[in-house]
């Protein structure tokens, strides 16, 4: 872990001024991520993982800004860069995946078009060359008669075939960061597989760091090396994969466990989390889970904790830490 | 493609037979035509003759059919006013309308689009927003309002532009254009402004509403996270999914500029197809009424089709979804 990491977070926030106040979608956030490695970000939907994502392009909706902490890309702040350089990192230097493949290309330009624009964009060749990257990119991104392909517009791709279609263009550029924001959420099962199975494929091969974005903790589980937990825009867990599935050491985590389903394993009924998130403007004092949490206790509710050593890695719970030595 | 454009055209014909059987109906059954084209002194025997010359004893059906078929070949009678033929009365004011009107359209796209296009980028800040206030006003304002001004500010007080007429022409052909004459260019100026006013604040306002819808979609968002440049995300990727309502309101707007610059028209003393009608109106010269009707109707039915073909040609998903 002593190598540069190809993303570095540090205390991240971000705000969103309103005419109700100021939310803040992300509170002091931090994170790394090692070249090669595949970080999955999971938490329910607002917990701020899309924001994350969103905040290192830059592509916040106003007035949605980053409000303090560092974004650091291979030891470079880019968090301060104006736009016009910003311009020139992403899709170079940083791929972007969304969740919806059916809306992430433009409908009126040939899919080959929308290659041949980002391979220039990024690389300058002529437009023939361009072309034949093109259908390099859709071959290695596993669509068949690329050459052919290649000058189809979106609708005459099916949702997966579409979903490659767009990480052959977040990958165009050999970037070496790929945010992956829900990259499988849109598709069918059967593909989900596929295409995360590709996904880490191409990131392994290339070396390339991977923030994938999901709710699936299913796809974490078989895809990422770490895992980030976040709820109500903060972190509250991070650890190696298997640690964090085995040994989760935060109320939160175990209760996001305890809600998938296995295969096998008879249980009567799959465990749920009473009680909602709560709204982003309205997040209790102390540590944010403490209304829905089984074992809170008094400090819960006034001190906030942070990230501290604990059994699957780092967690932000009180009881983290005494949980861990009761185990040892 | 072929099946939607023959589709397509079937469907105009249909409409344009359905518009000749009112032309025909009113040109039948508004007054006689026969008390309408004689003098008191002519006897029966003469009006008889010339009902049954005009044939006007034939049985509805076959006056239509007749009717239809002269219409097909420009043929739509004898003006009652002045013994002209209505074919080439109206090829004689055609052109006129025609040139004003293109050039108003040119104008409002080329002005109003840009237009659209910034004040939906830059929109909150104060130019922005100026723009829109505007825009309010030249939606408001009736054109003859802003054609009897304009007439006020260049040609009365500032003096650099004729007030009224068509200037110089030249002929080619039947077709007679201003184009050519340094006197027509300038005749034609504050009428096509005029005439583009209201135009140009209608796309500018069309243009602004799709952009801001278009710049929220997805694809915007992915186009910009794999560094396609701002100017280019907006005039490249999100323009042209904009444009589709742009061409159906502007081909749409000339069939109503053509039948509506009427106004403009009598305030330039513009000699187009407007005053044309506006005369005949005054004469109850049904044979130029009927004749107006069609074509006017057949503009704009030419157009819709040629706007259905267009969407074809902007929007790869039409091609094939219904050919």
């Amino acid at each position: 872990m002593t190598a540069q990491p190809t993303l570095e977070i540090r205390n991240l926030s971000v705000k969103f001024p309103g005419r109700h106040g100021t939310v803040t979608a992300l509170d002091d956030v931090s994170l790394t991520i090692q070249p090669g490695e595949i970080l999955g970000v999971v938490g329910e939907s607002g917990a701020g993982k899309s924001m994350t994502g969103l905040a290192v392009l830059r592509l916040l909706e106003p007035p949605g800004h980053i409000s303090g902490g560092e974004v650091l890309l291979n030891g470079h702040r880019i968090d301060n860069l104006p736009e016009h350089e910003m311009e020139k990192i992403r899709g170079r230097e940083i791929g972007a995946i969304f969740q919806d493949p059916l809306t992430s290309l433009n409908p009126l330009f040939s899919v080959g078009r929308q290659l041949v624009e980002t391979i220039r964009l990024h690389s300058p060749m002529s437009k023939a060359a361009a072309r034949l990257r093109a259908v390099e990119l859709l071959a290695e991104v596993g669509i068949p008669a690329p050459a052919e392909r290649v000058d189809h517009f979106p609708h005459q791709f099916s949702g997966g075939m579409r979903q490659r279609v767009v990480i052959a263009l977040a990958l165009a550029a050999r970037p070496k960061l790929v945010i992956a924001d829900e990259p499988t959420t849109a598709l069918d099962v059967s593909i989900q597989a596929q295409i995360t199975a590709l996904l880490r494929r191409l990131c392994k091969d290339n070396g390339t760091a991977v923030m994938l974005v999901t709710h699936d903790m299913g796809v974490i589980a078989e895809t990422a090396d770490r895992v980030a937990v976040m709820y109500a825009g903060r972190l509250v867990e991070i650890g190696p994969v298997a640690d964090v599935v085995a040994r989760p050491s935060h109320p939160y985590t175990r209760g996001l466990m305890g809600s998938i389903p296995t295969l096998g394993a008879r249980v009567p009924r799959l465990q749920q989390i009473d009680g909602a998130m709560p709204r982003l403007d309205a997040i209790p004092p102390g540590c944010a889970f403490n209304p829905r949490c089984p074992l809170v206790h008094d400090r819960c509710r006034s001190e906030r904790p942070n990230l501290r050593a604990a059994a699957s890695g780092l967690a932000a719970c009180w009881l983290a830490a005494a949980s861990e030595e009761k185990a040892a | 493609m072929i099946v939607f454009l023959v589709k397509r055209l079937a469907n105009a014909a249909l409409v344009m037979l359905a518009v000749a059987l009112m032309a025909f109906l009113i040109f039948r059954f508004v007054g006689d035509p026969v008390q309408l084209m004689v003098n008191e002194q002519t006897t029966q025997a003469e009006k008889d003759a010339l009902r049954e010359g005009l044939g006007l004893n034939d049985p509805v059906a076959v006056q239509f059919l007749r009717f239809v078929g002269n219409a097909v070949q420009g043929d739509f009678g004898v003006s009652y006013r002045n013994q002209q033929e209505v074919m080439s009365l109206i090829a004689e004011r055609l052109p006129a309308t025609i040139e004003l009107v293109l050039l108003a359209t040119i104008i409002s796209l080329v002005v109003g689009v840009p237009l659209g296009v910034i004040t939906a980028i830059h929109r909150g800040t104060w130019y922005s927003e100026g723009l829109q206030f505007l825009s309010i006003i030249g939606v408001s304002l009736p054109s003859f309002v802003i054609g009897i001004l304009l007439i006020l500010v260049f040609s009365v007080m500032l003096n650099v532009s004729p007030a009224f007429g068509r200037g110089e022409v030249v002929s080619i052909g039947w077709w007679t254009t201003g184009l050519l004459t340094p006197s027509g260019r300038a005749a034609l100026i504050l009428p096509s402004v005029a005439l583009s006013l209201y135009q140009i604040t209608l796309v500018m306002r069309l243009v602004r509403a799709e952009m801001m819808e278009v710049l929220r979609s997805d694809f915007i968002k992915f186009a910009r996270a794999r560094g396609v440049p701002r100017w280019r995300v907006y005039y490249v990727h999100a323009l042209r999914n904009c444009l589709m309502p742009v061409v159906t309101m502007t081909a749409m707007n000339i069939g109503s500029l053509i039948a509506f610059a009427l106004i403009t028209e009598t305030v330039f003393q513009w000699p187009g197809m407007g005053m044309l009608f506006i005369q005949a109106v005054t004469f109850v010269d049904i044979p130029v009424m009927a004749a107006y009707l069609c074509i006017v109707s057949f503009i704009f039915v030419a157009l819709n089709t040629l706007v259905d073909i267009t969407y074809a040609l902007i929007d790869p998903r039409l091609r094939t979804a219904r050919g």
